[in-house]
């Protein structure tokens, strides 16, 4: 009988912290800079410089911690990861090894039956970004840019607790929903901003032991993680059946080709020589630091729903949806502190809003207009001063420009015409020129109505009421 | 004299800190290491018993900035220190992985 086997993952989750300045000096960590602009004496390692800590950067870890967990540690300290690499200008990484500022966390996820696991999380630390190496096609050089290289990052380092890609997606995605609720990060993988390095044995099913693990490096969204553990996972099994050993190593992924390849530098197991900085004083945070912290953290989304449900009452699945962003649960409750309308705002991010993010690749966290021009917009049709196929219309300019909803429709001349002799004359016409259709509905077809009233609305610029049309239109075909 | 460093220790060394060395440097960095290990080796020799690991000096704590940018265009600076670069980035050797 065939062996059946189980895969054991652990992750390391590298996530860039959205502060404005870099960890250790003043430069900015605005994205997108010509290459050194966001430079100077610390972040390039020069002799003599001197790093001094951005508080936010605790802040955001300890934030991340709590909402994690964990226990924070109230002093903690960093410590210089020595090794060499055109990236790294000082010739070590400022990390933490001996007192990471998290230790000991969970979150718990949520899985397809139904049922929820705790995945743990061993530490979380605060480090520094390096910089970025852009390689010549043509000549045997490497340029390199120092923008990124003191960025702060907090890397989480779970447990080896997951067993599958879908529970690891699951975390990946529970811990990226908490990080944005706090604001300490973005957490884009396709822009780098979170980065998951997926270490991944096989054992046999049932067995306590581990096997030997790699690690997969360049997963730069949720479908390549998918790919890339499954490829592991049955690599790692075929050597397995073959009899020959699973190598510790670090692999790079390539999501074109489908496969990873172990990279060349990491062969010999690296020897980092760790030890104290000592230009860099301990850190201690005292209870009343961590109260402060603690007490600014946000409602996160477990208590958000129930909130919604009891304040709102909307339906659940639109709650799950809009909690599941806190941009869009920020929309929506301001827009709807604004219009007193819930449902009619719930509908607007449900229906125009999802459809626009699917349609132009974006994530709800892009979101850029006004809660203010959504709740105006509510307004205006619920006031019936536009018609819902106007307002679809404006709901298209409020999303890309963020335009004001009152203005617009008074300089395009969108209101609708509730004014009874104008429509009454547009139907009267109408109808005199499409004999057919009123012959088919006096038939007895009686669809043949739906014609009519789109041939008004059109005549009409759109902008007739509706509901008037269609009463207009029965009145004088039952004539 | 207690210790002696192998060939492969410094062999190794010299890989870790990316150095290439003659034979005759291999053999003065053997014995310099080794008198360094003796050296440390005196820590030995004291009771240390009841005294906590000490990695800083001075009785300092929470040395912090706030989170505001400071620092301008730093490049031209920056660049001042390149071996070799074009008008905005250091130039090396390509490395890959």
């Amino acid at each position: 009988m065939a062996k059946t086997y189980e895969a054991v993952i652990g992750l390391e989750v590298h996530v860039e912290l959205a502060t404005k300045t870099k960890i250790f000096c003043g430069c900015s960590t605005a994205f997108g800079g010509a290459p050194n602009t966001h430079t100077c004496p610390v972040c390039t390692g020069m002799p003599g410089s001197l790093p001094v800590l951005n508080r936010q950067v605790v802040e955001y870890a300890a934030a991340v911690g709590l909402a994690t967990n964990c226990t924070i540690t109230q002093n903690c300290k960093f410590d210089r990861k020595n090794y060499f690499y055109p990236d790294n200008p000082q010739n070590y990484q400022i990390s933490q090894l001996y007192l990471p500022i998290c230790r000991d966390g969970h979150v718990d996820i949520e899985l397809s039956d139904g049922t929820v696991k705790p995945v743990r999380i061993h530490e979380i630390h605060m480090e520094e970004d390096a910089g970025k190496l852009v390689h010549d096609d043509w000549d045997d050089v490497s340029y390199v840019d120092f923008n990124r290289s003191g960025v702060p990052l907090i890397e989480i380092v779970s447990e080896p607790d997951m067993r599958s890609a879908q529970e690891v997606i699951a975390y990946l995605e529970k811990l990226r929903l908490v990080i944005q609720y706090l604001g300490a990060s973005d957490c884009k993988l396709q822009e780098g901003s979170m980065r998951a390095d997926v270490n991944l044995s096989v054992r046999e099913a049932g067995s306590a032991e581990f096997g030997t693990r790699t690690e997969t490096k360049n997963l730069n969204s949720f479908s390549a993680i998918q790919r890339a553990i499954e490829a592991e996972t049955a690599r790692q099994i075929d050597l397995l059946e073959a009899g020959q050993p699973v190598i510790q190593e670090t692999r790079r992924w390539d999501d074109n080709k489908g496969y990873s390849y172990a990279m060349r530098s990491k062969e010999d197991a690296q020897d980092y020589r760790y030890f104290p900085d000592p230009d860099l004083v301990p850190v201690d945070i005292s209870d009343e630091w961590l109260e402060e912290i603690r007490s600014r953290q946000p409602e996160f989304k477990t208590e958000k729903m129930k909130r919604y449900k009891e304040e709102f009452g909307i339906p659940d699945y639109d709650i799950d949806i809009i909690t599941d962003s806190k941009k869009m649960a920020d929309i929506f409750e301001e827009a709807t502190a604004l219009c007193n309308k819930p449902k009619k705002v719930s509908n607007w991010l449900m229906v125009e809003t999802m459809r626009l993010l699917k349609e132009k690749s974006m994530d709800a966290s892009d979101l850029t207009f006004s809660a203010a021009n959504l709740a105006k917009l509510v307004n205006l049709t619920e006031a019936g001063t536009i018609n819902s196929s106007v307002a679809k219309e404006v709901f298209e300019k409020i999303f890309s420009d963020d335009i004001d909803p009152d203005v617009y429709v008074e300089e395009h001349g969108l209101k609708q015409v509730n004014d009874e002799s104008a429509l009454r004359q547009t139907v009267e016409e109408i109808v005199a020129a499409n004999p057919q259709s009123v012959e088919d509905y006096r038939g007895g077809k009686e669809k043949a109505i739906g014609f009519l009233v789109g041939q008004t609305m059109k005549a009409m610029k759109g902008k007739a009421n509706p509901a008037m049309v269609n009463q207009m239109l029965k009145e004088i075909l039952s004539r | 004299m207690a210790n002696v460093i192998s060939d492969e220790t410094i062999e190794y060394v010299g890989i870790l800190a990316k150095l290439e060395l003659s034979e005759e440097d291999k053999e003065n960095a053997k014995k310099d290491m080794a008198d360094m290990l003796d050296y440390i080796d005196k820590m030995g020799e004291l009771d240390t018993d009841g005294v906590e690991p000490m990695s800083h000096i001075f009785p300092v704590r929470n040395v912090m900035r706030d989170d505001v940018v400071t620092n301008g265009d730093g490049s031209a600076d920056t660049l001042k220190n390149a071996p070799e670069s074009n008008d905005e980035a250091f130039i090396v050797p390509k490395t890959v992985d």
